[in-house]
C-alpha cells in the first residue's frame, strides 16, 4: 500500500518560489485552495494550474524553491492534488515550509537526471526508492525528530497532537 | 561562532552540524505577514502568545496599503498586538522589520533572531544567529517558544584589502553568488573574517549578510568589532532614550566570537581589490556579469530600496550622482527607514534627487516583492538595488529586472542605459 504510482512534470534548476506562486498575490491570497491552485507555477509554466491531475509528482533539478519564505508556494502545490516534489536539492525554508505544512519533498538527484515529462514513476516509502523505467532509486529518510512532524501532517497538527 | 550561538540558544555546552536542536530565538520577527499567521496560530489550543515580550512585528510589505484587502489585512494585525500586548510592534511608515529591529537595537551582538521572512539572514552583520523561516513555523513559535534547526555547516568566507573607489559591497556580494550559484551555501553558516571588514560600513555590512540567503545560506555572520558598536551607540542613543547604556551592555555581554581553530566545511578567500562593479542580470540573482563587459542596455526605470540597499549611505551615493543632473528615466527612491529618511532629508539627499526628478516613497519594502509602489509594466527594464530578480518579482513576469549598486542604479536612470557613474564623470 505504501507503493504508489505518480505522473511526472518535469522541471529545471533553480526553481524559485516567485515563480512558483507569485509575490504579488502574497498578502490577499493565503488558504483559499481554489485560489491557491488557480496561480500554482503561473510564472513557470501556464499550462500547469489546468492540466495537473491530482496525484502528480514534480521533479525537477538542483534548489528547488529558493527565494522569499512564502507558504504559499507550498500550499498550492498541495492544492492542485501534487502528491510530492522530487528534486535533486531543495532551498532549506521551502524544505522547512513543505515538512511543516505536509507536502512530501524527496531528495534524489539520480531521478532527477534520468526522468522525463509525463512519464510515470513508482514511489515506495517503506523501502525509501523510487522505480522508473525498470531501474531503482534511493532517497534518504528524514530524520527520526523531523519524519515525527510530517507523520501528524505538519506542525499545527504536530502541536495540535501534542497539547 | 554560528554553532556557539546555537548551542546557547538551545540549552547545550556544544552543538555540532548536522544534529537537530530545539532552540528559543530571543526574537520572533513577523510583518504584514502577521495576520495570516494569526488564523494559524488560531488553530492551536493555546490562546495567548507564550512570550509576548519576544515578538516583533512591522508592517512594511504593502505600506500605505494599496488596497483595501491590503488595508483591512493591517488592522486585523493592529488587532493582534493589541490583543496579545505585542510592546515591539512598528506601524506603516517606520520602515522595513530588519532595518527597524537593528536601530530600535531589538537584536544585537550574541542574540538569536527567527523570523517569516527569508532575508533575515540579515542580523549577522550585528554578531547575532538570525534566519528565515516560515509562517506555521512562526505560529509554533509563539505558542511554545521553541522550534528544531538543523545545525548548519559552516563556510567561512575570508576578506582580505579594500574595495577600489566605485565599488560597493552590494558588488561584492553579487560577484560572491555568481561565483558560488544561488545553491552555493544551502543550509549552511556564512561567516565572514579577515582584515577586509574593518574598513567596511556599517551600512554596507548589512548588504553582505542580507544577500546571503540568495546563496540559500540558514545564517550569515561577522563578529562584532569598533565599527559595529559604534554604531550601535550612536543609534541606540537615538531609539533608546531610558536604556541605550544598559542595552549596549547587554550586548556586550551577550556577544560571541569564532574560536580560534573553529571547523569549516568550505573556505573561500576573496581579495577586495580584485572586485569590480557587477549587474546580476535577468532572471537569477547569480547570473553575474561584471558591468564593464556588459552589452549596451537600456533601461526604463530604476530603484533604490529595500532592506538591502535603502540606508543612508546608498541614498547618498545616488543623491552624489543625481546632483545637479536630470534623470532621463523614471527613479523610485524609498528608504530602509524613517530613521535613514529624516537624516536623508537633514542632509540634503532627498533635495538633490527630487531636484533630480526623482520619487520619494514611504519607508518599507516598496515595489521590491511586486505589491505596489512602483511595479513594473510589460517588457520593461528595471535596474534596481533590491535583492531579487526573479521573473514576475516585481509583479510582471515579462519585465526584466538588473541589479546593481545605488550608484549604478541613479547613473543609468541618468544615463537612459546601464552605466557606472564614472562615465557620467568621466
Amino acid at each position: 500500500m505504501t507503493k504508489t504510482q505518480h505522473r511526472v512534470w518535469k522541471y529545471g534548476d533553480n526553481v524559485n518560489t516567485d515563480v512558483i506562486f507569485p509575490g504579488k498575490y502574497t498578502y490577499t491570497i493565503d488558504r483559499d485552495p481554489v485560489e491557491l491552485a488557480r496561480h500554482a507555477l503561473e510564472d513557470l509554466d501556464p499550462s500547469f494550474a489546468g492540466a495537473v491531475q491530482s496525484g502528480d509528482v514534480i521533479v525537477a533539478g538542483r534548489n528547488w524553491g529558493n527565494g522569499s519564505s512564502r507558504e504559499q508556494a507550498v500550499k498550492c502545490l498541495i492544492a492542485v492534488g501534487v502528491h510530492a516534489v522530487i528534486a535533486s536539492s531543495f532551498a532549506r525554508i521551502y524544505y522547512r515550509n513543505a515538512i511543516n505544512g505536509g507536502l512530501l519533498v524527496i531528495t534524489c538527484p539520480e531521478l532527477a537526471e534520468v526522468v522525463v515529462g509525463g512519464a510515470t514513476i513508482e514511489i515506495d516509502m517503506d523501502e525509501a526508492r523510487i522505480h522508473y523505467a525498470g531501474a531503482a532509486y534511493s532517497f534518504p529518510p528524514l530524520p527520526d525528530q523531523v519524519r515525527e512532524i510530517v507523520s501528524a501532517g505538519g506542525i499545527i497538527a504536530y502541536l495540535q497532537q501534542k497539547y | 561562532m554560528t554553532e556557539k550561538l546555537l548551542a546557547r540558544a538551545s540549552g547545550n555546552d556544544t552543538v555540532k552540524p548536522g544534529e537537530i536542536v530545539f532552540i528559543e530565538p530571543d526574537v520572533i520577527l513577523s510583518h504584514d505577514n502577521t495576520a495570516a499567521i494569526a488564523k494559524t496560530f488560531e488553530l492551536l489550543p493555546q490562546a495567548r502568545v507564550m512570550h509576548p515580550d519576544r515578538l516583533a512585528i512591522t508592517l512594511d510589505h504593502a505600506a500605505p496599503p494599496p488596497t483595501a484587502m491590503h488595508a483591512q489585512n493591517h488592522a486585523r494585525v493592529r488587532e493582534f498586538v493589541r490583543a496579545q500586548g505585542i510592546a515591539n510592534f512598528f506601524d506603516v511608515g517606520r520602515g522595513i522589520c530588519h532595518q527597524v529591529l537593528c536601530e530600535e537595537g531589538i537584536v544585537g551582538p550574541g542574540m538569536t533572531l527567527l523570523g517569516a521572512d527569508s532575508h533575515s539572514t540579515h542580523y549577522g552583520w550585528l554578531g547575532a544567529f538570525s534566519a528565515g523561516i516560515g509562517r506555521s513555523e512562526v505560529a509554533a513559535l509563539w505558542a511554545t517558544g521553541q522550534l528544531w534547526l538543523r545545525v548548519p555547516e559552516t563556510m567561512r568566507i575570508t576578506l582580505s584589502g579594500k574595495l577600489n573607489a566605485g565599488v560597493a559591497t552590494k558588488d561584492l556580494t553579487i560577484r560572491l553568488i555568481g561565483k558560488l550559484s544561488s545553491d552555493g551555501a544551502t543550509y549552511m553558516a556564512a561567516e565572514f573574517d579577515g582584515d577586509g571588514i574593518a574598513p567596511l560600513t556599517p551600512d554596507s555590512r548589512a548588504v553582505l549578510t542580507n544577500m546571503m540567503a540568495e546563496m540559500g545560506a540558514k545564517n550569515a555572520c561577522m563578529a562584532p568589532d569598533a565599527v559595529t558598536w559604534r554604531w550601535l551607540e550612536m543609534t541606540l542613543r537615538r531609539t533608546r532614550h531610558d536604556d541605550h547604556d544598559a542595552r549596549l551592555a547587554y550586548f556586550r555581554q551577550r556577544a560571541l566570537f569564532a574560536d580560534p581553530g573553529a571547523n569549516y566545511a568550505a573556505r573561500h578567500q576573496i581579495a577586495l581589490g580584485e572586485i569590480e562593479p557587477m549587474i546580476s542580470r535577468p532572471h537569477s540573482v547569480d547570473n553575474a556579469q561584471a558591468l564593464s563587459e556588459l552589452p549596451s542596455t537600456a533601461v526604463d526605470v530604476g530603484f533604490i530600496g529595500s532592506c538591502t540597499n535603502g540606508r543612508l549611505e546608498d541614498i547618498a551615493a545616488a543623491a552624489d550622482i543625481a546632483r545637479g543632473r536630470r534623470l532621463n528615466k523614471r527613479l523610485i527612491v524609498i528608504p530602509a527607514s524613517s530613521m535613514v529618511l529624516r537624516d536623508a532629508a537633514e542632509a540634503g539627499y532627498i533635495a538633490d534627487l527630487v531636484d533630480a526628478g526623482a520619487t520619494i516613497g514611504t519607508p518599507g519594502c516598496g515595489p521590491c516583492m511586486g505589491v505596489h509602489a512602483g511595479v513594473l509594466a510589460p517588457g520593461e527594464v528595471c535596474i534596481s538595488s533590491a535583492n531579487r530578480n526573479f521573473r514576475g518579482r516585481m509583479g510582471e513576469p515579462s519585465a526584466e529586472i538588473y541589479l546593481a549598486n545605488p550608484a549604478v542604479v541613479a547613473a543609468s536612470c541618468i544615463a537612459g542605459r546601464l552605466i557606472h557613474p564614472a562615465e557620467l564623470t568621466g
